[in-house]
């Protein structure tokens, strides 16, 4: 619209030019945003990788780069899961690392030798400006208007919902799967609208890419099936369809299958399923409808339509068998869980004690998208108003989307391109509607730009005459449509603007605030204002990387697996990659199990240190103590006798860890290991557990078994080492109470209950 | 959109035509529907006319290519057919092997259909900006993808 209405310098070849000219800048800025927004970290920090997760995606892209790609695709890791080992070839998605590592050999062959954490923690922030600029393609295919694709590119480019996962530093698949998500939508529409092979196998390729960066490709694999499934059911099926999807589904599901990790899944689960499904009921469908085009017989094809539905049915009810049969596997606990919100806390522990799992409060839609999840549905109707083949897309999409999001947290993110993408779609019809400077005319001639205004139509106009000239009711003639005074142009259009700018200055703020504190250095303000530094983590880290041997066992809790492997270059027993819950289950029964049974345990498993996270001097809530429940739950999976919850609660249900604390929890290795001296911080009887703001008892936990090897500065990070065997083969308890002089003066002569000697 | 042809052809390969197709969908049985109804549906004619007149006009119709077209795709339809019953009767041991073999005439028969979509004449309304050459060229193209994986897969 805006097109046709503007004025003389935007017409014709130079105005070509001079739009394109503008709408490559445009494009450049929006990248240049999305870029710096995300390098709050970077700037009040240092440059260092944040998460978790992303520490051993660092690890793993610097054996790429140290050994090459054949030893990459064959890694068998040994320093973690200590006795059993990792084979990271066949467990990861390696599209990530492999992307930073051709960035890396592709910069030193410019001869721009950059370090490879550079590059690793600079990932996202560059990957983001790519899906601005995926977003404006694909948006463009969505609507004639010439600003949505740049209004969806703008807000994807800073919405926080995207940001959260891709500041720099969070070298985490994320960084490049939203990209390759929202690009592969792109050529999916593009190859429906098309109807061409190429399209088709360039779809499928990047869906290849996608598979191999992240686990959320089964969105897509999914959310294609389910588009062309509404599409058939809608009546519109037509050669185009045939060609694109049946193209994408069949190199995409090769190229799928090429990744180790993903191996024969796409014929085997239930994911999968859909994908199949939809690909056999488009070859009937195209050979039905082939068939009524050759045969003019009206009864035939109602017959076939009928067939169709048939094999449909049947083919329906083969899966459910072979799924009952086990011959295909069915839904993950993973993806069952969405489904079943229940079903996660019930029977998988693991997943349900991950944060990012748990349900969407409302404010979070607000904090992540502002003003975009109020322009969202208007989008999605607007996409109704004109319903082409990739209408439905935006609407399938966005309901599919929508309900994920509020079941889990973390899939907001796939949220976040749809919701921009619909906004988008919404504020550019205001924004055209309302732009135009030319008024629409007066009715009598209203029906020749009827097409140009707003909602007019040409019927409207010839029937609005007729009643002038009658004179008739007020209430009898149309209503005039369209908007003439400059005064609500203005005012619609500088209230948007208001918006707009609003929703940068809430965009910036919340990343600045929210969204870029790296959780390795936690930052605090001193009185004055001044920043103050707490580093307890690096500090034990390189305190184990430098004084422990090069293969000394370390047991943590699993979050600190990938840090430990990555920062302290140590062996440990179990990490983020929870793929063996009973091994997860020893370590959480080591530490919630009495000293003389956790002793054995660390012996099998040859842990020659513990580490454990303290906050309570500090007022640092993520501590092991906090998450000492879930360890309690997941060890009561598997030895149900050996460790129960309950035992950990006070009479009154109350988790204590002062006074009240019960017996088991005073026992606990964990609860030792935390405030083990923790009293002579204080003055006798003072002790505060800031945390959980409670005052702890008089005397402190003894720990026989093992020893206090190091401690940071603000008491965050413990480690202890685990003690050998007793010279004179006493139990430690004994020999621990003969070190400290418990030992009775009285000698007494008589025999205690002795045992007979077996050997 | 492809095996109708085969179908009105001979009896023999449509039953593997859509066995073919089927079993993606999880089963081969709803293959023997599909050559009943379309005789028993006809009414007054006896079932043998009806073929043999769409068979006709099949011949009469179909320009030369296509014709060429759709013998490749009964040959894939055979090709795949085949895998499909070696698999059966001596057991999938190297499951990849199967897979890429099967998957390789799968993915053939569909980008040939695919082709043969967008070359026939009657579909030219659809395809506004797919040329037939462009499309052989897409038809290559795809191809080539398709086989690359394959290989690659096959090990």
């Amino acid at each position: 619209m805006t097109a046709a209405t503007s004025d003389s310098l935007l017409k014709k070849s130079t105005g070509r030019n001079t739009r394109g000219l503008l709408r490559l800048v445009i494009l450049c800025t929006i990248a240049a945003a999305a870029v710096a927004s995300r390098l709050f970290s970077v700037i009040r920090f240092e440059s260092i990788i944040h998460e978790f997760d992303p520490w051993f995606n660092f690890r793993a892209t610097k054996y790429l780069v140290a050994n090459g790609f054949y030893d990459f695709w064959d890694w068998f890791d040994d320093r973690t899961w200590h006795p059993l080992g990792r084979v990271t070839g066949g467990t990861l998605y390696p599209g990530l690392m492999v992307t930073s590592g051709i960035i890396w050999h592709a910069l030193r062959a410019l001869t721009l030798p950059v370090d490879i954490r550079n590059i690793c923690v600079l990932l996202a922030p560059g990957f983001s400006g790519l899906t601005a600029f995926a977003t404006y393609l694909f948006t463009n295919e969505m609507t004639t208007s010439p600003s949505a694709g740049l209004l969806a590119a703008v807000f994807m480019g800073i919405a926080p919902g995207y940001i959260s996962r891709s500041v720099a530093g969070s070298y985490d698949n994320e960084a490049i799967a939203i990209f390759l998500l929202v690009f592969t939508f792109y050529l999916w529409i593009k190859a429906l609208k098309v109807g061409s092979v190429f399209w088709g196998a360039l779809c499928a390729l990047f869906y290849g890419y996608m598979v191999s960066a992240w686990g959320g490709y089964v969105f897509i694999t999914n959310l294609i099936p389910l588009h062309v499934f509404v599409l058939v059911c809608m009546g519109r099926f037509s050669p185009r369809l045939y060609v694109s999807y049946t193209t994408w589904y069949a190199i995409g599901t090769l190229a799928s299958m090429q990744i180790p990790f993903v191996g024969f899944l796409p014929i085997r689960s239930s994911e999968h399923m859909s994908a199949l499904g939809v690909f056999g009921l488009l070859q009937l469908v195209g050979f039905v409808e082939f068939v009524r085009a050759a045969i003019p017989s009206k009864q035939f094809g109602t017959l076939l339509r009928g067939f169709v539905l048939l094999v449909f049915a049947i083919s329906l009810f083969g899966l459910v068998t072979l799924t009952f049969a086990g011959v295909i596997a069915p839904w993950t606990g993973r993806f069952y869980s969405l489904w079943d919100t229940g079903y996660a806390k019930i029977h998988i522990p693991i997943i349900a004690s991950v944060s990012e799992h748990q349900p969407t409060a409302w404010p979070a839609f607000f904090f992540d998208l502002n003003m975009l999840i109020w322009l969202f549905p208007a989008g999605v109707y607007l996409c109704f108003l004109k319903l082409n083949d990739e209408q439905v897309f935006v609407v399938v999409y966005s309901i599919l989307a929508s309900y994920f999001s509020g079941v889990m947290v973390r899939l907001m993110l796939t949220l976040t391109p749809v919701v921009c993408v619909s906004a988008a779609l919404a504020m550019s019809y205001i924004l055209d509607s309302y732009l135009t400077v030319k008024s629409p005319e007066t009715p009598e001639s209203v029906s020749s730009t009827a097409d140009s205004s707003v909602s007019g139509n040409g019927s409207t106009a010839s029937a609005k005459k007729a009643a002038k000239q009658e004179g008739g009711l007020r209430a009898n003639r149309q209503p005039l449509v369209g908007i003439y005074t400059l005064f609500s142009k203005i005012s619609v259009v500088s209230a948007m603007t208001a918006y707009l700018l609003i929703f940068v200055a809430h965009c910036t703020w919340v990343t600045s605030n929210a969204y870029s504190s790296p959780s390795v250095v936690l930052a605090s303000r001193l009185p004055d204002g001044s920043q103050h530094i707490i580093d307890d983590y690096r500090e034990a880290y390189q305190w184990l990387r430098q004084n422990t041997a090069e293969d000394a066992k370390i047991m943590s809790w699993w979050d600190y697996g990938y840090q430990i492997g990555g920062m302290a270059d140590r062996p440990t027993l179990v990490d983020n990659n929870t793929w063996n819950n009973t091994h997860i289950a020893t370590v959480g029964k080591a530490m919630s199990s009495k000293e003389e049974v956790s002793y054995p345990i660390m012996r099998q498993h040859e842990v020659d240190y513990v580490l454990v996270v303290f906050g309570g001097l500090l007022g640092y809530s993520g501590d092991d103590i906090n998450k000492f429940l879930w360890m309690v739950r997941i060890a009561e999976g598997i030895w149900p006798d050996e460790v129960k919850e309950r035992n950990f609660f006070t009479d009154r249900g109350e988790y204590a860890v002062d006074d009240r604390a019960t017996q088991t929890m005073k026992d606990s290795l964990m609860y030792k290991m935390s405030y083990y001296n923790y009293n002579s911080l204080f003055p006798p009887g003072q002790a505060t557990d800031r945390v959980r703001g409670v005052k702890m008892p008089e005397v402190g936990p003894v720990l026989n078994t093992v020893e206090e090897a190091f401690t940071s500065e603000n008491w965050i990070i413990r480690i202890y080492k685990v003690k050998d065997l007793d010279n004179v083969g006493r139990d430690h308890a004994s020999a621990a109470s003969f070190e400290r002089g418990n030992k009775k003066k009285k000698v007494t002569k008589r025999r205690g209950p002795k045992v007979l000697r077996v050997e | 959109m492809a095996p109708k042809r085969s179908n009105a052809r001979e009896s023999t390969p449509s039953t593997t035509a859509t066995s073919q197709i089927s079993t993606p969908a999880a089963t081969s049985t709803p293959s023997v529907p599909v050559k009943s109804t379309p005789k028993s549906s006809s009414g007054n004619l006896s079932p043998q006319e009806v073929a043999l007149s769409i068979w006709q006009n099949y011949l009469d119709t179909t320009p030369q290519r296509t014709k060429l077209i759709d013998v490749f795709m009964t040959f894939l339809v055979v090709v795949g057919a085949l895998q499909f019953v070696y698999c059966v009767i001596a057991g999938n041991y190297p499951f990849n092997a199967f897979l890429s073999g099967f998957s390789a005439t799968v993915g053939q028969f569909v980008l040939t259909a695919s082709l043969r979509i967008q070359t026939n004449t009657e579909n030219k309304a659809e395809f506004t900006s797919v040329s037939p050459e462009r499309a052989f060229a897409d038809y290559v193209f795809g191809s080539l993808i398709l086989h690359f994986f394959c290989v690659n897969f096959i090990n």
